[in-house]
């Protein structure tokens, strides 16, 4: 399996073997396009800790050039445990707690949303079966938003940083977490507290990041280098197909081609920070968990549809903040959830995980059914439409039938996925057109989710209107 | 979307447990299997290739066909859709053969055999009366039940790991006894002649089943204190047991004995050369027999009691299956292991005779007759314990005390399963969860029995 489980050994190899000024440069002993480490510096001192452990067990695991490629039982249940290992350690607890800190429903329901948490396809089978340490990065901003949303701001900005510091792509989170930030310290003066608070975050933000980059702040070479890795600008809008606009968009016109690269940089910027303004500009102004939970939602959503180099597996950026507003929404979460482990069917099709996608996307819709029962949880308010479609229907009177349509599109969507999974596994796409199906998914796929979310804006944009009027009639 | 809505409601727990388990099936698929996976391929290739005449001398391959017939004819059935996954493996000489649609279709005729053991779990749960239970699903002795047999972690080790039936067996065993006490004797009788020819491990449990029957359903009713009344004798449903016992005999083994081939079914059904204890020792009385043996042994030779030249080289803990004599205690003959056995189990079989309790008292003496033979058996496999374990389960959701030795038996037996994985991550994941499945049926088993249930009224 010369995938990312080689690319995680060879980072191994690498952070023991090697000193630290050379981790992120090429060189004789690293060759950076073998597998060069492309993550930040969390990600390097953990594989340092990993490859500590395997010296004890076996040297050969990370022997300088030698050890590519190697592969043998004890190697994989080793680096399997290591995963499992970070899951129970960091993912896990911060599940629980969240779910314990709930309020307003009962333990049996609390207990049922971790399970159907725990349970999410997307993430088992990226971590154990594609093999990543999703669960590190994820976890740690899991950490940061109880830290935050229950006003342990110092401590929640510390988790997040280090999510940050571990995976880059946690950056689609951080507009949110600012913008809640920001509005927690406008609402409690400016000229007071709310300063004193600023001042308080900016500088847990500067420290952690300081500490975790200290060994590439000594030259400034190094911080262009590790950086040039993180951020790979000359590799394009797009790579292999993924769910997104752009993708999907080059079915028609081949976007990739013709557009110069620094126009197509400036297009993905201006969509992106466009699909996402309204919510984040909502959020500094009335800033609240709930608010916060889903524009964390809508924000990594508008990151992946119209940003630039994005993967398939960073759906799961999106999925964490859907996960978490799982009790609120049952129905609509678990459509995305299952969506969103879809969109990925290429990818683990390549990895040959049919079989576990399909048992654990059918124990996961069994328990989200029988947990939160949602088909019966389909009416205006339970999907907190209720709002909307009450200003909608000043207009169009007949605007009633919004749970029937959402009810028939769910229906169609299941069937479609479940077809084009069967199509992709049993037939064989035409000569001409070898990735059709490939395609096919990632196009219905993006549809998917720019339904969802012009429903999580809906849900946010609207929502504040409830809050408003309320204030004005109280 | 209503209906369905409500077919998947909160109430329907025992689909989800049996949901919910066979995707776990599903998911232990591509895992270790043991030779006896290559004993299951090779009999559905002679049950496929071979004419009736051949089945039991057929020994192209050493794993010969040791079950009874029935269990024959169970694989010629599936073999008819083995072809359609891969001919190849229907082939005899195709000895180890095991591409992945073999190793699929294996894996899925057990998943799907066992919905004879959902079936069976589902009759049990309408035994048990929980009109005591707390409100909590979790505490109910039905979700326990259910629990505690679908999930049941040695049947996973046994058959979705190692690779056998004992899936549907069990299931048949189940129901039998959850018919005894659903008060349809002839029915439960029926299934147990027809389990006794699937596989013939089961007459362990014979002698519950003949005394319960003839003594609480021959004699049909009894004396004010319990005791037997000799004239409520009834021939007739003595007679219509014989003759289902004597029918399904003659379906089985009708074809072998018209055939004269009787002889040498029996010596396949019942190999005294394999020894007395299995490669694998099983955790029983003649193991401990054995250890005592070499360890008196040692320290004779170390003492210089014994001529070491007199000492037979054959050694029992070799992981072989063979003849074996003891150097310092006796040798033990398939006679005295029976004699043993026999003994062991005349206490429960006494009770059940003069006191009978009705199917309650039934259950309890076919536990304590499972535990003798598995103590004192001739050569007995370790998987053995689950005949004691499964219906220890419907008694221990019962009382208290029940639930306190069911802990220490399921926790021991399924220990004494692990050297069945042979492999480190079989061996790591089913740790895990093992460990979590039986720390939290233990927890709501304690939680359960701290409340007092009782079984269905005992029935005379």
């Amino acid at each position: 399996m010369f995938g990312d489980y080689e690319a995680q050994r060879h980072w191994q190899e690498i952070t023991f073997n090697l000193p630290i000024k050379q981790w992120y440069f090429n060189s004789s002993d690293n060759n950076l396009q073998y597998w060069g480490l492309d993550y930040p510096p969390l990600t390097a001192y953990h594989s340092f800790l990993c490859a500590y452990v395997a010296k004890f067990i076996n040297p050969d695991w990370i022997a300088l050039h030698s050890s590519r490629g190697y592969e043998s039982q004890a190697h994989k249940l080793f680096m399997r445990a290591t995963v499992l290992i970070a899951d129970l350690l960091i993912y896990i607890p911060a599940v629980v707690l969240y779910c314990c800190c709930l309020k307003e429903i009962s333990t049996k329901k609390k207990i049922a949303t971790a399970l159907c948490i725990l349970l999410y396809p997307g993430l088992i089978l990226i971590d154990y079966g594609h093999f990543q340490y999703n669960s590190v990065s994820l976890g740690f901003a899991l950490w940061g938003i109880l830290g935050v949303s229950y006003d342990w701001d110092l401590l929640g900005s510390l988790a997040f940083c280090l999510a940050i510091n571990y995976k880059q792509m946690e950056l689609y989170h951080s507009l949110p977490f600012f913008c809640f930030l920001l509005g927690k310290c406008f609402k409690k003066g400016l000229k007071g507290k709310g300063l004193v608070l600023l001042i308080k975050l900016a500088c847990t933000v500067v420290a952690s990041f300081i500490l975790c980059w200290l060994p590439f702040f000594t030259e400034r070479e190094q911080t262009l280098q590790v950086l040039r890795r993180l951020f790979p600008v000359d590799r394009g809008l797009f790579e292999d197909k993924v769910a997104n606009i752009w993708c999907s968009f080059s079915v028609f016109f081949k976007i990739r081609d013709i557009l110069p690269h620094h126009i197509q940089i400036m297009i993905s910027f201006c969509f992106t920070f466009l699909s996402l303004l309204p919510a984040c500009i909502k959020l500094t102004l009335h800033p609240s968990p709930k608010g916060f939970r889903f524009t964390l939602v809508s924000c990594a959503l508008s990151f992946f549809l119209f940003s630039f180099q994005v993967h398939e597996k960073s759906i799961l950026l999106v999925s964490l903040p859907v996960c978490l507003v799982l009790s609120e929404i049952p129905f609509m979460s678990t459509w995305f959830l299952l969506v969103s482990t879809f969109s990925m069917l290429p990818l683990l099709l390549k990895d040959e995980l049919l079989m576990p996608s399909v048992v654990t996307v059918m124990a996961f819709f069994i328990a989200c059914a029988t947990s939160f029962s949602i088909f019966e949880k389909t009416s205006e308010e339970e999907l907190q439409l209720k709002c909307f479609s009450t200003s909608v229907r000043k207009y169009f009177t007949c605007f009633t039938f919004l749970p029937r349509i959402i009810q028939h599109l769910f229906l169609m969507s299941v069937i479609t996925m479940i077809l084009l999974t069967t199509m992709t596994v049993t037939l064989d796409p035409p000569q001409k057109l070898p990735d059709l199906f490939a395609v096919l998914v990632c196009f219905v796929s993006c549809l998917h989710f720019l339904f969802f979310l012009v429903y999580f804006t809906i849900i946010i944009m609207w929502d504040s209107k409830t809050g408003r009027s309320q204030k004005k009639i109280s | 979307m209503a209906a369905f809505g409500i077919a998947t409601g909160g109430s329907n727990w025992f689909s989800a447990l049996a949901l919910g388990v066979t995707l776990l099936k599903c998911l232990l698929i591509p895992t270790y299997h043991s030779t006896d996976f290559e004993v299951h391929r090779n009999w559905l290739a002679i049950t496929h290739s071979l004419p009736i005449s051949q089945w039991y001398y057929e020994a192209t391959s050493e794993w010969t066909l040791d079950y009874p017939p029935f269990f024959a004819w169970f694989e010629y059935a599936l073999s008819h859709v083995a072809k359609y996954f891969d001919q190849e493996m229907l082939n005899v000489r195709n000895l180890n053969y095991s591409s992945s649609r073999t190793l699929l279709f294996q894996r899925f005729s057990v998943i799907f055999t066992d919905a004879l053991f959902v079936y069976a779990v589902h009759e049990c749960c309408k035994c048990i009366d929980g009109k005591k239970a707390g409100k909590e699903l979790t505490e109910k002795p039905k979700f326990i039940l259910s629990a505690l047999l679908l999930w049941n972690f040695g049947l996973l080790i046994v058959d979705h790991i190692h690779f056998q039936y004992n899936g549907f067996l069990s299931g048949l065993m189940l129901l039998s006894i959850a018919r005894f006490f659903q008060k349809r004797h002839m029915e439960g009788a029926f299934l147990f002649a027809v389990l006794l020819h699937f596989k013939h491990i089961y007459l362990y449990v014979a002698p519950a089943y003949g005394v319960y029957l003839l003594r609480s359903y021959c004699f049909t009713a009894n004396k004010q204190d319990g005791s037997i009344r000799w004239n409520s004798f009834s021939f007739v449903r003595l007679i219509s047991l014989g003759l289902i016992v004597f029918l399904v005999s003659a379906l089985s083994l009708g074809p072998f004995l018209a055939l004269n081939q009787l002889p040498q079914v029996f010596s396949r059904l019942f190999p005294f050369k394999r020894g007395l204890c299995h490669a694998y020792w099983a955790p029983n009385f003649w193991a401990l027999y054995s250890a005592l043996d070499k360890v008196l042994s040692v320290i004779g030779l170390e003492l210089k009691l014994l001529d070491p030249n007199k000492i037979p080289k054959a050694s029992m803990t070799s992981g072989l299956v063979q003849q074996f004599q003891h150097t310092v205690l006796p040798s033990v003959t398939p006679l005295a292991t029976f004699i043993c056995t026999l003994i062991a189990m005349l206490p429960s079989v006494f009770c059940l005779w003069c006191k009978p309790q009705g199917p309650r008292g039934f259950l309890r003496c076919l536990i304590l007759c499972a535990l003798s033979s598995f103590m004192f058996g001739w050569h007995v496999h370790e998987k053995a314990i689950l005949l004691a374990v499964l219906p220890m389960s419907l008694l221990s959701v019962g009382k208290a005390v029940d639930a306190s030795i069911f802990l220490i038996l399921t926790t021991t037996g399924h220990y004494s399963l692990f050297p069945l994985l042979f492999t480190a991550p079989e061996k790591k994941s089913l740790f895990l969860i093992g460990w979590k499945l039986s720390t939290s049926l233990a927890w709501d088993l304690w939680k359960s029995s701290v409340n007092l249930y009782s079984l269905s009224p005992p029935g005379t």
